[in-house]
């Protein structure tokens, strides 16, 4: 009775052949797929409100994808500063009811009154390119976030986008969650993103 | 005769094996846990542009994806080469697109059917005029947050034509 003693092996060998088939076909049906972007409201119905011209940024992209910002041409490239700019001018005096403390701008009179009332108005044209749209989006939003990025350091010492990193880590306790969220809402109060997007007539 | 023999071996050795299951197993993990398996099998292109202020979308189950692009060309014959709207396997004309979104979030159950996130796939050559109606549409039906979604990447690459 020696079978009893031993245990007849399975033979191993076609392992690496059924994991091969196995890898292969993960192999061909992997598409490494994109979930992230960049969020954004669009407006409901509302009333119309006249807003005094100097706290409006008017952008518009042609259809050969080229910008113009306040009349003048510029490239995307200088986007970001020229946004950062106008939000962050400040412009009430200083008696004021909305003066911005917290503004580093030129406080320039003709530019925005302080950067709660400072809207960004973005046109395009219908043969604008969507790659060129993102662009912008893409600039506009790294304005803010590199003006709320600031305001984080001085008041928090943290960079605001660490902050909502934090936020939205799983692994966060909903105590830590509330003062968060609580920063974020300051932050996000002093340059809150009012962009509007016009429709063309 | 000598007293020491050098053996010679006739044959080259072989290379152990052994361990190779192993190191496909190792790369069978990896595919398996980075593979997303595709929902939609694409009918239009769509090369995302890039863009580096991204927020990753959370929550799968509040997403409806929109799809934008030139149809392939396979479709071409019958569709031309303007831009054109596919939600799931089906392509969707922009007169019937609040009516078809609608009907994707009735499937949704009730309580998230009010945070519900449209995420734009739009390739890059596309032209705003489509989107710009989407858009329109969207507010139309009330659903009011979308997400552009891109790669992660310089977005000034978008522009080189």
């Amino acid at each position: 009775m020696s079978s009893r003693e031993e245990v007849p092996k399975v033979n191993a060998g076609s392992m690496a052949d059924i994991a091969f088939l196995l890898l292969i076909f993960f192999l061909v049906t992997t598409s490494i797929e994109t979930d992230a972007g960049i969020n954004r409201m669009l407006p409901g119905d509302g009333e119309s409100v006249v807003i005094p011209q100097r706290n409006i940024l008017p952008i518009l992209i042609n259809g050969n994808d080229e910008l113009m910002v306040d009349g003048e041409v510029i490239e995307i490239k200088d986007l970001k500063e020229l946004t950062i700019a106008f939000l962050d001018n400040g412009g009430e005096v200083p008696e004021g009811r909305n003066y911005c403390e917290y503004c580093q701008g030129a406080r320039d009179v003709l530019s925005s009154d302080n950067p709660e009332e400072a809207i960004v108005s973005l046109m395009n044209n219908r043969e604008t390119s969507y790659g060129a749209y993102i662009t912008v989006q893409n600039e506009l939003a790294a304005a803010y976030s590199t003006l709320r990025n600031r305001e984080a350091q001085r008041l928090f010492k943290t960079d605001f986008t660490s902050l909502e990193e934090r936020y939205l880590n799983e692994e966060t306790s909903a105590a830590e969650k509330i003062k968060l969220k609580e920063k974020i809402k300051m932050i996000q109060g002093l340059y809150p993103m009012k962009l509007s997007e016009a429709e063309r007539n | 005769m000598s007293k020491f023999k050098f053996k010679k071996s006739k044959n080259t050795p072989e290379v152990s094996t052994a361990s190779l299951p192993d190191i496909v197993f190792m790369l069978l993990f990896f595919f398996m846990t980075v593979t997303v398996m595709k929902d939609d099998t694409l009918k239009v292109t769509n090369e995302l542009p890039n863009a580096s202020e991204i927020k990753k979308l959370e929550k799968k189950d509040r997403i409806i994806t929109v799809y934008i692009g030139k149809p392939e060309e396979r479709f071409q014959a019958m569709l031309g080469t303007e831009s054109k709207i596919q939600i799931d396997d089906k392509f969707v004309s922009i007169e019937n697109f609040g009516s078809v979104m609608l009907e994707k979030i009735s499937e949704k159950p009730k309580h998230i059917r009010p945070f519900v996130t449209v995420s734009l796939k739009v390739d890059k050559t596309a032209s705003m005029g489509l989107i710009s109606d989407v858009k329109e549409k969207l507010r139309n039906i009330n659903v009011l947050k979308i997400n552009y979604t891109t790669y992660e990447g310089d977005s000034f690459q978008n522009l080189l034509k």
